[in-house]
């Protein structure tokens, strides 16, 4: 039998299995950000809402909701990018996978395709379940569909370079609670970049996620803190190094071969 | 006995690793093994069998070397190399929530095969597992779990099938179930490699025997061929008066005294011309020392391997 060019069946079975094993554990992937967002929502529209009705014309609570939900795709993606290279790592079956007549870009697209998917049904449910509390407008649904996945896929690469890098499961939290979260909530998720003094702004505009929620949010009211195009490169510059790192990581077996 | 194909169905040139911590796991490795065989590679622990076949099957990066799998170099052409191997790896490793009937067929997707629901079923039926297909894997018992392990490889319908260890720690009963799974598998048309520190394993099923130690490859005989060619005699002489000393008259014999001096021992070439048997006896018999009885047994496997890895001086 010859070896196919593409393994479809090789992407298509860990692909599978990580949504099983998202399935399997519904309750931890699906339910709990919704909740956790949900008393975001409760938390931040209804008592900061309260003293501040509108951030540029939209409604407080709206405008947190592109916020809200990209808070939830960073932490999903990271942790499913992560978890679904690791467990194999940390378990030992890593050894069917590297003895697999699968190639690096195909373990990749399976790993974090199934990640990225997890994702954006996750921040789809939370756009619906936000939608229930405030009436929400999508400006540019195709744009955010694009930033919805493109973001997905980011940091569920992300997620997967954490999952190869870490040793242990401490390893593995350490990133996104100790550097990805904090910049979210200083990157704008709840308030505009513009409400903040020069100088802290200026630190602002440091901060990567920034120009992620910002592009997000143009793409629900058609208002951002920088250029779409700005958010849309800075987004592409981070998918593509992470890119080159995954790809630096199976050219050298790092922390997969000895 | 089996006959193989001449032509090797992996071939395994200059191959070397030396770990990032500068321990050196394999040196300079040639080796060939040939199609249809059952080949045991026995070595005691950290002797560099599991370094061997983790390379062979794309686990470990060689540090130099060549190897090619049924026609297939297992760098260049790894795709076509690795669809042709199957690997049951020493732990048993699973994803414990999976069922049997998933993580089997998982592993037949993996090695880029589409499904096939009746060799999936034939697999699990050889191996006594289609009425655990739809159990979870936390369930199975260690023995089971192996199987399991073994289904798993064989899933792709592999040619050649690596086995690390494949009965360690499991129970006398399993044993000899693994070792008719084995020929089973030989029988239709599966190269088998094995590796085992278990010196009966290898006597019981090999056609062929490699003895690895620290990383050399010290040598690869057939298994008959082997054990005719390094094996020993003891005939055992049971003596009617028990004996303080060897006379020195028998010193010619260097024979041995045990049992509290109540057994002679010789230990004699059954490939020599003149294996000295005889004139002990008669010499035995002019010197007036009668024995009630005699016995005489080969040396096995296990004594080879000892004396193999034990007496060769380490190469520099």
């Amino acid at each position: 039998m010859r070896p196919p060019v593409f393994n479809s069946q090789g992407v298509w079975a860990i692909y599978r299995f990580e949504m099983a094993r998202a399935f399997r554990t519904i309750w931890q992937s699906l339910v709990t950000p919704v909740i956790t967002t949900s008393l975001y929502f409760i938390v931040f529209g209804a008592a900061i809402g309260s003293r501040m009705t509108h951030v540029g014309g939209v409604s407080y609570g709206a405008f947190i909701v592109p916020g809200l939900i990209l808070l939830s795709l960073f932490q999903q993606s990271i942790f499913n990018g992560a978890f679904g290279i690791y467990m194999p790592r940390f378990i030992g079956t890593i050894y069917e996978l590297l003895s697999a007549p699968v190639s690096p870009p195909e373990i990749v697209l399976a790993y974090v395709g199934a990640a990225a998917t997890k994702s954006i049904v996750l921040g789809l449910v939370i756009l619906a379940t936000a939608a229930l509390f405030v009436p929400i407008h999508v400006l540019h649904p195709l744009w955010m569909i694009a930033f919805l996945v493109l973001t997905s896929v980011t940091f569920s690469l992300v997620g997967f370079i954490l999952g190869i890098w870490s040793k242990s499961f401490e390893q593995m939290q350490i990133i996104p609670m100790l550097i990805v979260t904090p910049l979210t909530f200083l990157g704008g998720a709840f308030y505009s970049i513009d409400m903040l003094p020069p100088t802290w702004r200026a630190v602002a505009y440091a901060n990567p996620v920034v120009y992620l929620v910002s592009g997000f949010r143009w793409s629900f009211y058609g208002q951002a803190d920088v250029q779409v195009a700005i958010s849309l490169g800075a987004t592409l510059a981070l998918f593509f190094a992470c890119l080159a790192v995954v790809s630096w990581m199976f050219k050298t077996g790092y922390r997969l071969k000895s | 006995m089996a006959t193989f194909a001449a032509s090797p169905i992996v071939t395994i040139r200059d191959l070397t690793k030396t770990y990032a911590s500068g321990l050196q796991a394999l040196k300079p490795i040639d080796l060939d093994i040939r199609k249809g065989e059952i080949f045991a590679l026995l070595g005691p622990n950290g002797a560099g069998k599991t370094t061997l076949i983790s390379i062979v099957c794309g686990i470990v990066t060689a540090t130099t070397g060549e190897i090619v799998a049924d026609g297939h170099d297992i760098r260049r052409d790894y795709r076509s190399a690795r669809m042709k191997i199957g690997l049951v790896p020493q732990e048993l490793t699973t994803d414990r929530f999976e069922t049997v009937w998933q993580t089997v067929t998982f592993s037949r997707g993996l090695f880029a095969r589409p499904p096939d629901r009746a060799h999936v079923e034939g697999v699990l039926r050889d191996l006594s597992l289609w009425d655990k297909r739809k159990a979870s894997i936390q369930t199975l018992s260690g023995g089971m779990k192996r199987r399991v392990m073994i289904a798993k490889a064989l899933s792709h319908q592999p040619t050649i099938l690596f086995l690390d260890e494949p009965t360690a720690g499991v129970d006398v009963e399993l044993r000899r179930d693994m070792w008719a799974l084995v020929r089973r598998l030989r029988e239709g048309g599966v190269t088998i490699i094995l590796t085992t520190h278990y010196i009966d394993e290898a006597e019981e099923m090999a056609d062929r025997i490699g003895v690895i130690n620290k990383g050399e490859l010290i040598l690869v005989e057939d298994k008959n061929t082997l054990m005719k060619k390094l094996g020993s005699k003891r005939l055992t002489l049971v003596l009617q008066e028990p004996m303080m000393s060897v006379p020195e008259a028998l010193a010619d014999w260097h024979l041995a005294l045990q049992a509290g001096g109540n057994e002679l021992v010789y230990s004699f070439d059954i490939n020599a011309e003149h294996t000295g048997v005889p004139s002990l006896l008669r010499r035995l018999g002019e010197l007036g020392i009668a024995f009630r009885d005699l016995a005489t047994n080969q040396s096995s496997l296990e004594d080879i391997f000892v004396s193999l890895v034990s007496e060769r001086p380490e190469r520099k």
